[in-house]
């Protein structure tokens, strides 16, 4: 250990802080070279050639390791797993590292909250789920993403399987829409998988498809909250025997038959994710793209119409086809994206911002997801949450040590989620998620008590405070394990001088330098 | 509503869920904005704000704040405001008396002697209703004055006058204009489809404590100096943020940052220190959590905060309930009554409205039975709200019960029929709309169209 940080300390003065012909901003960015590595970057970077926007660097070993793991797994690397990357000699370690992550269960659990959120899956109001039917729902989409299942198979079983809420939990998405009526149900599903807002449709596109969801049953079990949700063939008979044949018609504008021998969502799905559907393999591109840029090439990701066209028609179909080759396999989509250059840039712009953004000119700086973030914290200082639900009594307490990335229910909240822009999950539209700075946010952080024990009394903060008599040792270690990177000669020095200044003892200035760090926008953004 | 779900024992824990409110768009002083080096180029509102429209329509106002003294779990009508002693030990349990008042011909629950003394400066609505028992759904149905379903989630009345009648008013105050004490509701998103900008800030905390540690404005043993080594110690280390200058994100943060530290060592945070008050004043409040929060109410409204929530739980009384009631009641009458004859005495209680009032009310008849062992269940189908100041009048009783205070008898209030007069008493527009993030404009309450009951507006209150 000590002789990483001996090694570390040379390496990091050793750099040059410019580069030959660019201004490379260290510690952040590295000197690498543009090169495309593949159909994305070729689009990307021609777009900005053509458009004279000059994209950022690449970014740093340190900055990838932080934002790739925040971005895909949710979680923050730990001290040892810093160490280990920065010190991999191999020329392909970014692309191991994706590989690496792509395969861990916080994979699988981030990806389940993140598609909670646009599901709505929380217990009560407003749409009322219930607790066991949450679990069961939640579980089903963390194994979904945990066994890679196709997203055309994913969005197949949502829309087309029936049964008991609890054995059968994908039924649970016709629960969780409000109201449950077809035109409700039809609105939903256009949000979710065709990143569309019903209500900016002429109304007679709406209506024509609203009959494939005319024909959803429920029924109550003796269990509690237990629901089936089933084809009522019944009823489709009766309306035939009543008003005569049936009829529907997709989004974009064929008519179709429909008849009791064929459940109609199933007619619905089988158009939904067919390869030449317009809006199915868009809309997924796009959030996916979204997700980890922070911006969509349609944007916002669950806008897509006419008159809000991609920002660069051919990254768009580009990734189309990228999804498509893949074979609707996200994690290979994923892969794909987080190999590019363009993923790599740093996020310190050159030029004119809003082009930049708009263009992918370089990785887009965002406050990190509420959840994730209090993990981080917890991680860190080697504290845990409180979580439990008040639904049904008696309450049920989360077990201190389950992440909060982890909880299934939308229901189960806390202060610090609802104060960091957690989404409600009341619509399924990604804008509930709420990253914007606000000022009690910064209360919470410079001066909450909350925040202030974690700091001071947390276990492992302790454990980092006593690590080393060698004050330079704490603070590097500090600055490993909250920002992931190696202090720089400049900040060594501040921090050497703070600590000596008459006013605070030894104690307290590794406090204060610890909750500068974690007040800092390093910590709280990724970048 | 189910059986497990319906007829809960619950208790003060229930309150540990929730949610903080959010805040970033109150101005910040010249002062500060010049000590943070953010010059006179930032504005004082977040630039390039979404949603930031025109007031949909708005009428002359009486009313310029609300304190919500919110019931969280539903008081029991028949021990409080509507009383009915003639109805048999099944009913009264032990509170058999009633209180005359000063308002002759009005009679309240035992265990109110103090608020008998202010009837003349509050009206009791005794024939609230709306028939839900389940806590979530009621509480949307009395705090939105919508039923849910449909396809919106709408936002509370709080988060509707803290958007119309500050955020997008120019509000000027140095603190957030929707507060509540002091922790938050929990159950329901307070902004609805408003989003989280319109949520209120929770103070957490306890006034009742020598120092009310607002979390986040007050942090004890942490002095001045100490904050201020620390502030510039951030700002040497916060190196990215320096490379980010000129990120719209990176500055929004910048100018949250320096709102913060008005409160944390400028002057905006002295609201919360009581120490400034009285001690003769103080212990009349009651130095209880809800006296002191009342007198915190008070401070905030003369400071300008549009709207205060006192979320006041521990009133789902499904067992010993009546032992509840004892130890309960006397610290409500206390606080509540002493908030009304303050505010009047200074001349405040003309433009605050008070508005006091649960989800829904209690089962009138007692569940002896175990394992209960006599206590009141939720009721939705009759209970009583309490209203005064800002334009309502004094003195008046609004509709009745019928003898065993089971059903409204005379002139039924929904929800939405006391939001209605509230909104009108703050100059917005009960008939008008309110602007929905993705642009269209939603009918601030419901109409009989939209298939609801309606009893009409509180004209015989203003």
């Amino acid at each position: 250990m000590r002789l990483f940080f001996a090694f570390m300390i040379v390496l990091s003065t050793a750099v040059i802080v410019h580069g030959a012909k660019r201004e490379i901003h260290r510690p952040f960015e590295n000197d690498a070279s543009l090169k495309p590595q593949g159909a994305i970057d070729r689009v990307v970077f021609s777009k900005l050639r053509q458009l004279g926007i000059q994209p950022a660097n690449v970014c740093s070993d340190s900055v990838f390791l932080r934002r790739v793991y925040l971005d895909v797994i949710g979680t923050l690397p730990t001290l040892e797993e810093t160490k280990q990357f920065l010190l991999s000699q191999s020329p392909h370690k970014r692309r191991e590292l994706v590989d690496q992550l792509l395969q861990r269960d916080e994979f699988a659990i981030y990806w389940a909250m993140k598609w909670c959120d646009l599901l709505r899956v929380k217990a009560e109001f407003p749409v009322n789920l219930w607790p066991n039917a949450v679990q069961a729902y939640h579980r089903w989409v963390r194994t979904s993403f945990k066994d890679n299942m196709r997203y055309n198979t994913f969005v197949r079983e949502l829309l087309c399987d029936s049964g008991s809420n609890f054995r059968v939990p994908q039924v649970n998405f016709y629960r969780s829409v409000q109201g449950r009526k077809p035109e409700a149900i039809a609105r939903a599903v256009a949000l979710t998988f065709m990143g569309v807002r019903a209500e900016k449709w002429p109304k007679e596109r709406l209506e024509g498809m609203t009959p494939f969801f005319a024909y959803v049953g429920y029924k109550k079990t003796a269990e509690w909250k237990e629901e089936i949700v089933f084809f009522d063939f019944k009823k489709m008979v009766a309306e035939i025997d009543k008003d005569g044949p049936r009829s529907a018609i997709f989004p974009d504008g064929t008519k179709v038959a429909l008849t009791p021998d064929k459940d109609p969502r199933e007619v619905f799905a089988d158009w939904l994710i067919s390869p030449k559907n317009p809006w199915f393999t868009r809309s997924i591109a796009n959030r996916v793209w979204f997700w980890l840029m922070g911006r969509g090439v349609i944007h916002e990701p669950d806008d897509i119409r006419p008159d809000n066209p991609p920002t660069s028609a051919r990254l768009m179909t580009i990734l189309e086809k990228e999804v498509m080759s893949s074979r609707y396999d996200l994690r290979e989509l994923f892969r794909r994206i987080l190999n590019s250059k363009t993923y790599q840039l740093s996020s310190i712009w050159k030029g004119d911002f809003e082009k930049g953004q708009k263009y992918f000119a370089f990785y887009r700086a965002r406050q990190i997801d509420a959840e994730v973030l209090v993990d981080a914290i917890c991680q860190i200082t080697g504290t845990t949450e409180e979580y439990s639900s008040a639904i049904p009594e008696p309450f049920t307490f989360v077990p201190p040590h389950r992440r909060t990335v982890a909880l299934a229910d939308g229901s189960i909240t806390s202060p610090f989620l609802e104060l960091f822009g957690r989404p409600p999950r009341d619509t399924g539209l990604q804008m509930e998620r709420n990253n914007r700075p606000s000022w009690s946010q910064r209360l919470f952080f410079l001066n909450s008590s909350h925040l202030r024990q974690k700091i001071e009394r947390g276990p492992k903060m302790q454990q980092l405070m006593r690590a080393s008599r060698d004050p330079r040792e704490v603070v590097t270690r500090l600055y490993l394990t909250i920002l992931s990177r190696m202090p720089t000669q400049e900040e060594l020095a501040v921090a050497n001088k703070y600590s000596k200044s008459s006013e605070v003892d030894s104690r307290t200035a590794v406090i204060d330098l610890a909750w500068a760090l974690f007040n800092s926008v390093e910590f709280l953004y990724r970048h | 509503m189910s059986k497990k779900c319906d007829g809960k024992v619950r208790n003060e824990q229930s309150e540990v869920t929730g949610a903080r409110g959010e805040f970033c768009e109150i101005p910040i002083s010249r002062r500060s904005l010049l000590q943070s080096g953010l010059g006179a180029a930032t504005g004082f509102w977040l630039a390039g704000q979404p949603g930031r429209e025109a007031v949909a329509s708005t009428t002359p106002a009486k009313a310029k704040a609300v304190i919500q003294i919110w019931m969280w779990g539903g008081p029991p009508h028949n021990d409080t405001f509507d009383p009915k002693p003639k109805a048999g030990n099944d009913y009264c349990g032990p509170l058999t008396k009633t209180t005359g008042t000063n308002v002759t011909g009005v009679e309240i629950g035992e265990l109110l002697p103090l608020m008998a003394k202010q009837a003349d400066k509050y009206s009791i609505i005794r024939s609230m209703t709306h028939g839900n028992n389940g806590h979530e759904t009621a509480s949307y149905m009395v705090q939105t004055g919508h039923r849910p379903g449909g396809k919106l989630v709408y936002p509370s009345v709080g988060a509707v006058v803290a958007k119309l009648k500050a955020i997008d008013a120019g509000y000027k105050g140095l603190l957030p204009p929707y507060i509540v004490l002091t922790r938050p509701q929990g159950r329901f998103s307070e902004s609805g489809f408003l989003g989280s900008r319109y949520k209120p800030f929770a103070t957490g905390g306890d006034p009742r404590r020598p120092r009310f540690a607002v979390e986040g404005v007050v942090a004890e043993g942490i002095s001045d100096k100490r904050q201020q080594n620390r502030r510039d110690l951030l700002s040497s280390l916060n190196t990215l943020a320096h490379n980010l200058e000129g990120n719209p994100q990176a500055e929004a943060f910048k100018k949250c940052e320096a709102q913060a530290y008005e409160l944390i060592l400028g002057d905006a945070g002295k609201v919360f220190d009581l120490s400034q008050e009285k001690d003769e004043l103080r212990d009349r409040y009651g130095r209880t959590t809800f006296g002191q929060s009342c007198l915190v109410a008070r401070r905030l409204v003369e400071r300008g905060v549009r709207y205060i929530t006192i979320n006041y739980g521990g009133w789902d009384t499904h067992k010993k309930h009546f032992q509840a009631m004892r130890r309960k009641l006397p610290e409500m009458d206390k606080g509540m009554a002493t908030l009304i004859e303050d505010l009047s005495d200074r001349g405040m209680l003309d433009s605050t409205i008070v508005w006091w009032g649960g989800e829904f009310g209690r089962t009138p008849k007692v569940l002896w039975e175990a394992p209960w062992n006599g206590g009141r269940s939720h009721f939705g189908r009759a209970f009583s709200s309490v209203v005064a100041g800002g334009g309502f009048k004094g003195g008046e009783v609004v509709g009745a019960t019928n003898a065993t205070a089971t059903e409204v008898a005379e002139r039924p209030v929904y929800p939405w029929d006391l939001l209605g007069t509230v909104y009108q008493l703050l100059g917005i527009d009960p008939d008008g709309t309110i602007r929905h993030p993705q642009g269209m404009d939603v009918p601030l309450l419901p109409t009989k169209d939209d298939g609801i009951d309606v009893g009409g507006r509180l004209k015989e209150l203003v």
